[in-house]
């Protein structure tokens, strides 16, 4: 019962979806003020239609329906807790649930606090929603229904998949469907744009929002997932340059070029129909990342994989949304003209760069993601593109890019002196080129560490300056503590951003000095790596809740001092049939040791031991990022300009 | 996208197999070094996107022992990858070689970078013109002030 009402709720939302789109567009072209006025009621009913939908879905995974096939398939009775509801979302038809859910929340959201929007623009971001949505629910509907019925139901479910019950994988795809759904909002800002006409400063006000938001989350989202290989996986790795990683890639590096050009929109009035058109890029590459994923056409070897009718679905609405779009952008942005005019070496200038880099990253991954299936179709060449490529290709456009971030934020807006922004930042210079001798010095001859070393500091110092710069630290030593309380959050946000990925890039040049040893031990016996004295004290079983496992205990000793007990395990799911290594890592901020277990023989066992300097900071450094996000979206600026209850009706 | 989880899992799924065989391993430091930066390079042609160094599948061991024994008798980089290359086809090399059906792909960066700089500077070139046929004394005014300064 509760699972027809779930579907009915599903099958209501998409009708409202519909309404939801029609008549506040046709109202607003109108300019109809009564169908226009429709667009936030029918976004709420239809938030409480998926709500209930998917409050539905978590029902039936928490008390274990197995006549609901979705329940079969992807849970168990023995199951916590916890990963029955992960479960619920950790599947195909669930995770396309909680992407309209969240899209419908985004649209709530709109229709709650856009109450000082210009009605028109309020309507047509509401009915470009509706659209969205109305597409992804027959989507769902039609190929994908969560709530398909078995009969006779089995006795229980066939289990969530051992390596996906994990909390950092039950927050990973909501992470990364707020910044996808997020991209779906701007994509929304961007066409009711053209379709009025007109981008402003108060358009820029509030798709800067919006964006920092969705890439936030996106950050979060790929880190977690990245976390979670490092230490899931078991082999020390935390970016393979996966199809399936790129597929999150891609939207992120043009939301970054997103953020960073709404920012010229809100502040000078220029490069809107830039802005507009990476709006409208940013989504597409969501939606491409959907399609190239659910579609199996990059990864048709798998049987596993997934439904064609499934890609042709998502490759329509693909084409839909985003033709339809490109299509209105060729005739309508010529009419959005910028009014500020800037020259090459501004703040602007420097933005510019910005999108040129980051849109041109952007292209060589979605071009390498892609390449072999064209090389096949079209030359009949079987080729493969992996790390090698990526590190090779993008790496001569990261360098300009990490090395304009420190300079862009200290230049002026229109018109700025760069010997003068470069002589505000020569002890960071100094600093940076100090990182990479220190790092080869100490390390050897490692040039990408060296590098990345480099780069850490040249980003970290260059924030620090930048803030110095601003609260005139130098200059009136006596007033900075108040400048610095008066800075604009959003400049701190940024400054905090800019320095997460300056920690970030220690972080991989850290791992880029990783050493790691492959051997065999017996109870009692020892191996030295990086320093550490590692001995394996036992070998032995564990019982868990769904699982038995066998359990090493290493004992990791500095100089006699005992450091910490590793306990790595190889853990046997017997719902699944399935076995997992669970890597044992101890951190102490500054590095990982991360030790694996392999085959036993002989009484002893294989082990693989990793020493990683600084590997955490990889994931601090995207928790800054995203952090320095969340802070400049608490700027006040954007809490006056967005939503205020008191403000009045606009006229229509 | 909660597919993709799916996706790695199965890539993921031979790393479960074993942990690797100290045995596999050189006993010198640099050669070994060496034999996984090779490694590196080469796809385990029965993964997904897997170089060999990350793959316990049985190809992707006898590779790695295939590289190790060219490498511990001596030979560099290049010839390795040279001779699992021409048995194996392009499809081995992760980093694919420059042929006519990857010269666009490696063309990538500068035709990104040079039709983003051509667009960029059309751009500007209008956009002057633009705010010029707005009002000819703002722009006579603006190239006042541009050749003043510029």
């Amino acid at each position: 019962m509760i699972g027809e009402i779930g579907h009915f709720a599903l099958a209501l939302g998409c009708i409202l979806a519909l309404a939801q789109s029609i008549f506040p567009l046709i109202g607003a072209h109108r300019a109809d003020a009564r169908l226009m006025a429709l667009a936030a009621p029918l976004a709420v009913a239809q938030l409480i239609a998926i709500a209930a939908a998917f409050a539905a879905l978590l029902w039936a995974f928490a008390v274990n329906d197995t006549t609901v096939s979705n329940v079969v398939l992807n849970s168990h009775s023995a199951k916590p807790l916890i990963y029955k509801f992960s479960g619920a979302w950790g599947n195909h038809e669930g995770s396309m649930v909680l992407w309209v859910l969240i899209l419908a929340l985004c649209g709530g959201a709109v229709a709650g606090f856009g109450r000082d929007l210009p009605s028109a623009l309020q309507a047509r971001v509401i009915g470009i929603l509706g659209l969205i949505a109305a597409g992804f629910l027959g989507f769902i509907i039609f190929t994908s229904n969560p709530f398909e019925r078995v009969w006779p139901p089995p006795m229980d479910g066939q289990g969530l998949n051992p390596l996906l019950q994990d909390l950092g994988l039950a927050l990973h795809p909501p992470m990364l469907y707020l910044g996808y759904v997020g991209y779906a909002v701007t994509f929304a800002f961007a066409v009711a744009a053209l379709l009025e006409g007109r981008v402003d400063a108060a358009w820029g006000r509030w798709v800067r929002p919006w964006s920092l938001a969705a890439w936030s989350f996106l950050t979060l989202g790929i880190a977690l997932g990245s976390w979670w290989a490092y230490y899931e996986l078991g082999w020390g790795g935390y970016w393979f340059w996966d199809p399936v990683e790129n597929a999150s890639l891609l939207p992120w590096l043009i939301g970054a070029a997103l953020l960073h050009s709404a920012i010229v929109v809100e502040k000078r009035e220029s490069l809107k129909i830039w802005t507009v058109l990476l709006a409208i890029l940013a989504f597409a590459m969501s939606l491409l990342g959907t399609f190239l994923v659910r579609s199996g056409v990059l990864n048709s070897v798998h049987a596993f994989a997934n439904d064609p009718a499934r890609g042709v679905f998502i490759l329509g609405l693909l084409m839909a949304y985003v033709a339809g779009a490109l299509a209105l952008f060729a005739w309508r942005a010529p009419k959005l003209g910028g009014t500020g005019i800037f020259a090459p070496i501004s703040r602007e200038g420097g933005l510019v760069l910005n999108n040129l880099l980051l849109c041109s990253i952007a292209a060589v991954v979605l071009v390498g993601t892609l390449w072999p299936m064209f090389a096949d179709i079209l030359f009949g060449a079987k080729i493969s593109v992996g790390a090698p490529f990526f590190n090779a290709a993008t790496a001569p456009l990261a360098i300009p890019l990490v090395a304009a971030m420190a300079v862009g934020p200290l230049l002026a807006w229109k018109r700025a002196d760069l010997a003068g922004a470069l002589q505000r930042l020569w002890w960071v210079g100094l600093l940076a080129v100090a990182s990479a001798f220190l790092t080869l010095l100490v390390a050897g001859y490692h040039v990408w560490p060296a590098l990345g070393f480099a780069a850490a500091a040249w980003l970290i110092a260059g924030a620090a300056a930048d803030i110095l710069d601003r609260i005139a630290a130098f200059r009136r030593p006596s007033q900075a503590w108040n400048r610095a309380r008066g800075l604009p959050r959003a400049a701190w946000g940024g400054a905090i951003a800019h320095a997460g990925v300056g920690v970030m890039f220690a972080g991989l040049a850290g791992m880029g000095l990783a050493t790691d040893a492959l051997v065999e031990l017996k109870p009692g016996q020892s191996t030295r790596l990086a320093g550490y004295e590692w001995r394996l004290e036992n070998i032995r079983d564990v019982q868990g809740p769904n699982w038995s496992s066998r359990r090493a205990t290493i004992t990791v000793l500095d100089q006699g001092r005992v450091v910490t007990v590793l306990t790595p395990e190889k853990r046997f799911f017997p719902v699944g049939r399935m076995n997992t290594t669970e890597a044992a890592i101890h951190t102490n901020a500054m590095r990982d040791l991360y030790a694996v277990l392999g085959d036993e023989r002989d009484g002893g066992g294989v082990v693989r031991l990793h020493h990683n300097p600084l590997a955490p900071w990889i994931w601090f450094g995207a928790g800054i990022m995203a952090l320095g996000g969340g802070l400049s979206l608490s700027d006040r600026r954007i809490r006056v300009s967005a939503p205020s209850r008191k403000a009045a009706p606009a006229p229509a | 996208m909660t597919r993709w989880i799916f996706l790695w899992l199965l890539l993921a799924l031979p790393a479960f197999a074993a942990v690797g065989d100290p045995n596999e391993r050189l006993a010198d430091p640099a050669k070994e070094a060496l034999a996984r930066e090779i490694g590196r390079e080469l796809r385990c042609l029965v993964c997904q996107n897997q170089s060999i160094e990350d793959s316990d599948a049985q190809l992707a061991r006898d590779l790695r022992r295939l590289v190790r024994e060219r490498v511990a008798a001596g030979e560099d980089q290049a010839a390795v990858i040279t001779f699992v290359h021409q048995r194996y086809g392009d499809f081995v090399l992760l980093r694919p070689p420059v042929t006519a059906a990857t010269i666009l792909l490696w063309a990538t960066p500068f035709l990104a970078l040079a039709g983003g700089i051509a667009v960029i500077m059309l751009r500007r070139r209008r956009a002057v013109a633009e705010a010029a046929a707005l009002s000819p004394e703002e722009a006579r005014r603006l190239a006042e002030l541009d050749r003043g300064t510029a």
